[in-house]
């Protein structure tokens, strides 16, 4: 890449790529946002001057070198410039999840003893004066959307612009001090500290240093041959690894623009309207999607639903090896490109994907099925794997080597090892460099030659060199008779299903396998308003005797499929019920990036577990719940527990290797 | 502390000022039957005024003498220290008066937008010819009128929202658009008749919070009508109570809750 030869030595720091995109691309759109009906747009030019107006505010706020300045808050253009001004300032900067609870929030900020906070809107201010008492070194609060806060008491408590305009009129004392601060910034120095929410215990403050960030950014952008005019939209949490590079790290080493959506509900509006070029989202976006598709469908004409269905079997059967440039019959190259025109290209426009080029999903793994649809669009949907550890890249899907079942090679820059036990490490410039305040976690987590265990069972298969990653390692189990257990397999064939939202299978050490179920009530409120059946809760719809059947052909479908996966045949689902209640992070069930939290719920509903293996046809179960503002309740139910059909299978002997 | 005109600080630090209306001894008849007789109130600068009442109190007749739409047969409407004359609705929009309605008005084949943007209709100056051809001067209102319209779908968070229609719209959303379209107008004086009307506690939530930050942010006065007790009781500066017509209570939440008149209309009396 052009840019990153010249003076590639003195990028050493987000500040310094902001200078050089300042400087060579000035007049660019850097930063988008809809406001008001209308996108708004910041240049790099307008960026740095933002930037440096705040910088300059916050030294004169007494923010000092090593200080943490935490960010909450959706994503919004003047949330990410704060990134850049409290590294200018010499700080680091830390983002939180805006939607975690007050309590959590304590944990974080208390833990990064963060002197600054800067804050959205007046439920994240409010959040944070709840729980003042408890941050020792928080001094300031700074707001961005004054709405509802002109009342609050302000000696502590500054807007965003009031600190950026005293910033500005201080420039000609302080402006040699920032100048002096940016100046220092060396390529080890932290970049960003990112708390993960871990599947299990306490978050811990990842740091990142510059080296991470930069070294990451830059050999994945060449990876995928990034330029300055990608268009990407920024909707994911900001202390989300992943947003962090996509958003920050590849934005700044491309020079590409970063969108903001009007409102976390506009959010598919606005991808429309984008379409982005670089896209990224978690395997539950595209669940989503496919969901709502799906219901679309069901509610349309006959013509329209013959259409989809004809045509979605053609592009499941030769999209994706168009996709990878594979010899297809004319035939059925000529009705691709027919349903091109009639199906697909509608439908990716809808999606707000059709200027997408390159296509990412991680975070966890992606149901097959899925995958394939959305390959099948002709979209270049890939899979990578990652970490917050490893400032996201681990492996990658190359372009024309894509599959569903591996995820990809190793990233430019990365080694990978696997363990005896079939645990993956890896090593590469983007590991990170501790975490804060544990030095025991740093340590177990990383060894002295730098390899970093990621927690994941897997292989490397053979001939191809791509990673499979089985399960979370600590998850992958033996069933009592010695087949493998690997929940996630079959939770996720489960998912397919847009009527399943959430499955968590158990059988660890068990001789058979079970399953608690959550409906997605978007899909299966729309089949009851068609079929007119009435229902006033969720618990109550998850409890109609026809939602039962229906999940219950589903499973024995799974079943199926499961049966013919010889290693994993054992992981067929005996009995199954459907809860209650969605599982919430807000329960600690899930965590903020909505990953199973198994250790978790199985403990929390251990009454349901025991019903599902000693025959009951019906358990009577109570269950605490919060809600958003906090508040505790708790709802109680019967449930009804069903068996499934299983295919039975000749029990086998699994080689370990 | 009060000023020689009665205006005060509030404790939560906003300023109410001097009378912006005041209703003189109003008797409303239909036919032979008084819906509201001889009542008198005044409504302050900046307050959150309410009016409640059981059912078949007056309450809706009495928001209609206010608005202009009933015309009293005794008594007189008093507003910025001058008796107000006979008004078509119109006139009453200019005056900076907007309402929104117990049982939803909107237009509900045209979108969010459209139908907020027609409360900023009094605010249009060019006329029909040079709107339809919308150039020069009418290009440049709408513009500037959208602008104010975009603020207010901000304010009230529907953007979500802004082009479907609103016929398909849930009832909670529906009165949140229409009191969109009251604010479009930039009233001074703002009337809502029923605002929480049937909806979910949540919602109501969300209407509370709307009202509260249109009174802070604008100034703006609101007068409304409620029968949800708890819900006006948190709200407002200062409640009228009315039972069959009458007035049978007046003053700040606490002093209306401890009147023994108002309990009694409330949770009915032996006789």
């Amino acid at each position: 890449m052009a840019q990153s030869q010249g003076g590639a030595s003195a990028l050493l720091s987000l500040p310094a790529l902001l200078n050089r995109n300042a400087t060579q691309f000035g007049t660019k759109p850097a930063f988008r946002e809809k406001e008001f009906g209308i996108w708004q747009t910041w240049t790099w030019a307008d960026v740095e001057r933002e930037v440096e107006a705040l910088a300059l505010g916050l030294i004169q706020m007494g923010v000092g070198k090593g200080d943490f300045v935490a960010i909450i808050g959706r994503n919004r253009p003047h949330l990410y410039w704060a990134v850049v001004a409290i590294e200018r300032a010499g700080a680091i900067p830390v983002p939180l999840y805006q939607d975690s609870g007050a309590e959590e929030m304590a944990y974080v900020l208390d833990h990064c003893g963060a002197k600054v906070v800067v804050a959205s809107d007046q439920e994240q201010v409010d959040k944070v004066f709840e729980i003042q008492g408890k941050l020792h070194q928080f001094e300031h609060l700074i707001y961005l959307d004054p709405r509802g806060l002109r009342k609050y008491d302000h000696s502590h408590l500054h807007r965003f612009s009031d600190v950026q305009e005293k910033g500005r009129a201080a420039r000609d004392d302080l402006i040699r001090e920032l100048e002096a601060r940016t100046a220092a910034l060396t390529y080890d120095d932290p970049c960003v500290m990112l708390y993960t929410s871990g599947t299990t215990g306490k978050p811990k403050g990842v740091v990142l240093s510059n080296r991470n960030i930069i070294e990451s950014s830059k050999a994945s952008s060449e990876f995928d041959k990034l330029t300055k005019d990608e268009e990407i939209l920024a909707y994911l949490p900001m202390a989300w690894v992943g947003d962090f590079i996509f958003s920050v790290g590849q934005a700044y080493w491309n020079g590409f623009c970063v969108n903001c959506p009007e409102s976390p509900e506009t959010m598919y509006e606005n991808l429309h309207e984008i379409a982005p070029t670089y896209f990224f989202a978690p395997p539950r976006y595209f669940e989503e999607r496919i969901t709502i598709l799906t219901i679309r469908m069901e509610d349309a004409g006959r013509l329209k639903h013959w259409l989809f269905k004809r045509f979605m079997e053609l592009g499941r059967k030769v999209g994706p090896q168009l996709l990878d440039g594979k010899t297809v019959s004319a035939w059925d190259r000529f009705l691709y490109g027919l349903g091109n025109i009639l199906v697909y290209s509608p439908i990716r426009n809808r999606a707000g994907m059709s200027r997408v080029r390159v296509g990412y999903t991680a975070g966890e793994a992606i149901g097959p099925e899925i995958f394939d649809f959305w390959r099948s669009l002709g979209i270049n949907l890939k899979q990578l794997y990652g970490q917050t550890e490893a400032s996201v890249f681990i492996t990658q899907q190359p372009d024309n080597e894509v599959r569903a079942d591996t995820v990809g090679v190793p990233s430019p820059g990365v080694e990978l090892r696997i363990d005896e036990t079939g645990e993956v490490f890896y090593r590469s410039p983007g590991v990170f460099v501790e975490y804060y305040k544990n030095p025991e976690s740093t340590a177990s987590t990383k060894d002295a030659e730098g390899w970093v265990a990621t927690g994941d069972a897997g292989f490397i298969e053979d001939g191809t060199g791509h990673l499979r990653i089985i399960d979370r390692a600590k998850d992958v189990g033996k069933m009592a008779d010695g087949a493998m257990f690997a929940p996630k397999y079959v939770e996720n064939k489960l998912k397919f299903y847009p009527n399943i939202l959430e499955a968590v299978l158990f059988g660890n050490e068990r001789t058979e396998c079970v399953a608690f179920i959550n409906i997605d009530l978007t899909a299966v409120g729309n089949w009851a308003e068609r079929n007119n059946i009435a229902y006033s809760s969720y618990q109550e719809l998850a409890g109609h005797p026809q939602v039962m059947e229906t999940v219950q052909a589903h499973v024995e479908e799974v079943n199926k499929s499961v049966a013919e996966d010889d290693m994993l045949s054992g992981c067929q689902i005996h009995r199954f019920v459907i809860l209650h209640k969605e599982l919430d992070a807000d329960d600690g069930e899930l965590t903020r990036t909505r990953k199973v939290r198994r250790r978790i719920i199985e403990e929390k509903y251990a009454d349901i577990v025991v019903a599902l293996y000693d025959g009951s046809k019906e358990i009577a179960t109570k269950t605490e719940v919060t809600y958003e503002d906090g508040r505790k309740g708790s709802i109680s139910a019967v449930l009804e527990i069903r068996d499934a059909a299983v295919v039975p299978v000749v029990p086998q002997k699994v080689a370990a290797e | 502390m009060k000023d020689t005109d009665g205006s005060y600080i509030t404790e939560d630090g906003r300023k109410i000022g001097g009378v912006v209306m005041e209703m003189k001894n109003i008797t409303l008849k239909f036919g032979g039957v008084n819906a509201i007789s001889d009542i008198s109130f005044d409504i302050r600068e900046g307050e959150i005024r309410a009016i409640i009442g059981p059912n078949g109190a007056g309450k809706s007749s009495m928001l209609n003498v206010i608005s202009g739409f009933y015309i009293p047969q005794e008594g007189e409407v008093w507003f910025h220290g001058k008796p107000r004359p006979q008004m078509k609705p119109y006139e009453v929009a200019r005056q900076g008066i907007a309402r929104t309605f117990q049982n939803i008005a909107l237009f509900e084949g045209m979108s969010v937008l459209d139908n907020v943007m027609t409360g900023r209709l009094t605010h249009m100056k060019s006329g029909l010819f040079a709107q339809a051809i919308w150039k020069g001067r009418a290009e440049k209102e709408e513009i500037a009128n959208r602008e104010i319209v975009e603020k207010v779908i901000d304010f009230l968070e529907i953007q979500a929202i802004r082009k479907t229609p609103v016929a398909g719209l849930p009832y909670g959303l529906k009165k949140r658009v229409e009191l969109a379209r009251a604010l479009a107008a930039e009233p001074r004086l703002l009337l809502l008749d029923e605002p929480m009307a049937g909806m979910n506690v949540e919602e109501k939530e969300d209407m509370c919070r709307f009202i509260l930050d249109v009174n802070d942010e604008f100034g703006t006065t609101i007068a409304l009508i409620e029968h949800d007790m708890g819900v006006v009781m948190d709200l407002s500066d200062r409640v009228v109570v009315m039972d069959y017509g009458k007035k049978i209570g007046d003053g700040t939440p606490e002093e209306v809750r401890a009147n023994q008149e108002v309990i009694d209309a409330y949770l009915g009396v032996q006789h």
